[in-house]
């Protein structure tokens, strides 16, 4: 059991505000994941959980306890680094060993504990092994081995995989996912890697300067950002964007004229856009409809992934749209195409940024 | 080394190095030459290099003073002061690599600017202070002096190799529940111990060649080597010979030592430049 809760979490260094108010709730055996851009807070709001960090302001829970000022190890925490941080003069036995000796636990369970261990990751022929002798993939293992061997409560993540080439990052990516599976425990795992975010999460938080932008399920991020920043960081290729203007509005739609002065009714809560205000249409590239009636272009380059096609397709306004089809989609370079927007799938935001609220909920989130 | 040279450039360096080597120890070589000569042999013009060699030097030196009294003593003071100094640096340099503060930077340059006062110019005040703590010739007096001449140069040379250990390895340790104590001497010390080897290394390298404060703060209870040579220097430039042989035995066992030891150290010294 461990819950883990942030209220109104502040940094401070030296005057420049790092981390500026973050509230969040994490749930028992909750798999929690924050991205952001390089910079957003990630790492010093995750080192501020484990205990590495002083708290400036606002109030750490674990299990309902403030441990603003309790010691990292007595938080029942444990963290695995992004360099992976072995004791380079120890072999991968006294590794795992550290922590458990030095809570004093006795030899021959310390001994039990790490061979169960060392079986569940495969690293028992390694375990007299000094780290350098091992290969990333299996510091890697042993730096996940010293974690769980501690049986924390919480385990807190760092970019793990990112010092790894793609295969093993795909192949560790499923082991961990496997291992939380068997585990069962509450973990915070921060990374850049958007697949990473979207196949591990239960819960994606979202940061940005400091910032929380959104907090939700990888498929709530995807399908209903709360604004353009999520909109833009979520999903890969990104999102489109088309500047627009409110012909009509309602509570049950939005009219919006288009570049090419066409006309687009789009099933969002229009309360607050009277006719006349300039909004963002955003539309994901697997949901623009090649071939469709709709905005004309011109094919500019295409990128053929093998099973999905990417065509960009400079509009007549001269801006560039990106379209996914499938593998076997085939359209000529510099070809005339008419690119529909079904509506459905269409996000409208206002200058503030925020998103207009849709009616219809994605089916899988309904 | 990745890059590799013509082999003329190779040749040409080797050559240099070894000119420069040449160059550097043909004083202490001569000395070790003139300290097997006779006293009319060593001041002989032109200087002889072939000679019949001859331990009279040797023999009155003995003689006249207690080398091993001298030696003893230099001894304890190289040892005594590294490793208190070591004590005292450890902490220091752990904080500052680890724990920095804006002062840092300052107090890092404020402590090596103290390295670069002439010693003569607080001669007096050391002096005194040494006497009325009733710390003039003794052991302890000459220790506590060359163990903080050194502090700034060994705080300096730690503080570089801790900034070499990479603050996650530290910072798992925490996590893993280690105090301050245990992070420093169970995951740090073993981690930095070619480092610390090194530092501890000049060190006695140092103590052992002190001779400004060694001359002034001492008479002869406490005497280290570099009293004993100097009490065979005559102001007229007489006796070469007895002089040499007592510098020879003088510096004799630290550069044995430092010949044993300059695989660790030159590892030490280029630690930062080869990682
Ligand atoms: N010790 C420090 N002193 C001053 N500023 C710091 C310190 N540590 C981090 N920062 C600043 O805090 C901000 C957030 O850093 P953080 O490492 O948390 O970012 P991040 O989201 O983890 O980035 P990345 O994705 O690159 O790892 C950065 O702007 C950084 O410059
Ligand atoms: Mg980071």
């Amino acid at each position: 059991m461990a819950t883990v809760e942030l209220r109104d979490i502040r940094k401070t260094y030296l005057k420049d505000e790092i981390i500026k108010g973050v509230s969040l709730t994490i749930e028992d055996r909750e798999f929690v994941v924050f991205v952001g851009p390089s910079g957003c807070g990630k790492s010093t709001l995750l080192r501020m959980i484990a205990g590495l960090e002083d708290i400036t302001a606002g109030d750490l829970l674990i299990d309902g306890r403030r441990v603003n000022d309790v010691e990292p190890a007595k938080r029942g925490l444990a963290m695995v680094f992004q360099s992976y941080a072995l004791y380079p003069h120890m072999d991968v036995y006294k590794n795992m060993e550290f922590g458990l000796k030095l809570a004093g636990m006795p030899a021959s369970e310390r001994s039990a504990k790490i061979r169960d261990v060392a079986r569940i990751l495969q690293l028992e022929p390694y375990l007299h092994h000094k780290p350098g002798q091992l290969s990333g993939g299996q510091r890697q293992r042993v730096a996940i081995g010293r974690a769980i061997v501690r049986n924390p409560k919480v385990f807190l993540f760092d970019e793990p995989l990112s010092n790894l080439d793609a295969a093993l990052r795909g192949q560790m990516r499923v082991e961990l996912a496997t291992l939380h599976r068997r585990l069962n425990a509450t973990t915070i795992y921060v990374t850049h890697d958007q697949v990473e975010a979207m196949t591990m999460a239960d819960k994606i938080v979202v940061l940005q300067g400091g910032v929380v932008e959104q907090v939700g399920s990888p498929l709530e991020l995807y399908h209903h950002p709360r604004n353009l920043f999520v909109a833009k960081f979520i999903g890969s290729p990104p999102m489109n964007f088309i500047p627009v203007v409110v012909e009509t509005s309602s509570t049950e739609s939005v009219t919006v004229r288009l570049p090419d002065e066409t006309f687009l009714d789009v099933p969002v809560d229009g309360s607050n856009t009277p006719a006349g205000t300039a909004l963002t249409l955003g539309i994901r590239p697997e949901h623009v409809a090649l071939d469709e009636p709709g905005l004309a272009g011109q094919v500019e380059i295409v990128e053929r992934l093998g099973a999905a096609t990417l065509f960009h397709i400079r509009l007549r306004d001269g801006q560039l749209l990106v379209a996914q089809s499938d593998g076997a989609a085939d359209h000529p370079l510099d070809s005339g195409v008419s690119v529909g927007l079904p509506p459905r799938h269409c996000h409208l935001f206002g200058a503030d940024g925020l998103a207009l609220a849709a009616h219809a909920r994605h089916p899988l989130l309904a | 080394m990745a890059i590799k040279r013509p082999k003329s450039h190779t040749f040409a360096i080797g050559l240099l190095g070894w000119a420069i080597a040449c160059w550097v120890f043909f004083p202490i070589a001569w000395m070790a030459l003139t300290s097997f000569k006779t006293e009319v042999d060593a001041i002989a013009t032109p200087p002889q290099f072939i000679f019949r060699p001859s331990l009279a030097s040797y023999h009155e030196v003995f003689a006249r003073a207690n080398y091993w009294h001298f030696t003893l003593n230099t001894v304890a003071i190289s040892l005594g002061a590294t490793i208190v100094a070591l004590a005292l640096s450890v902490p220091a340099a752990y904080a500052m690599a680890f724990i920095p503060s804006q002062r840092t930077r300052g107090t890092l340059l404020w402590m090596l600017s103290t390295r670069m006062l002439p010693p003569v110019g607080v001669l007096v005040p050391i002096y005194l202070l040494a006497r009325n703590t009733h710390l003039l010739d003794t052991l302890t007096g000459l220790g506590i002096v060359d163990m903080l001449t050194n502090l700034p140069i060994i705080v300096w040379m730690l503080f570089t190799f801790f900034r070499e250990v990479p603050a996650p390895i530290l910072e798992a340790g925490r996590m893993d529940g280690a105090s301050r104590w245990q992070e420093m001497t169970l995951v740090l010390l073993p981690l930095a111990l070619p480092g610390i080897a090194s530092t501890a290394l000049l060190s006695i390298i140092l103590c052992w060649n002190e001779s400004f404060w060694s001359l002034n703060l001492t008479s002869s209870q406490a005497a280290p080597l570099a009293a004993f040579i100097a009490s065979f220097s005559s102001p007229e430039g007489l006796f070469f010979g007895k002089l040499s042989a007592a510098s020879t035995l003088a510096v004799a066992p630290i550069l044995v030592f430092g010949w044993f030891s300059q695989k660790q150290l030159v590892r030490g010294l280029t630690f930062g430049a080869v990682k």
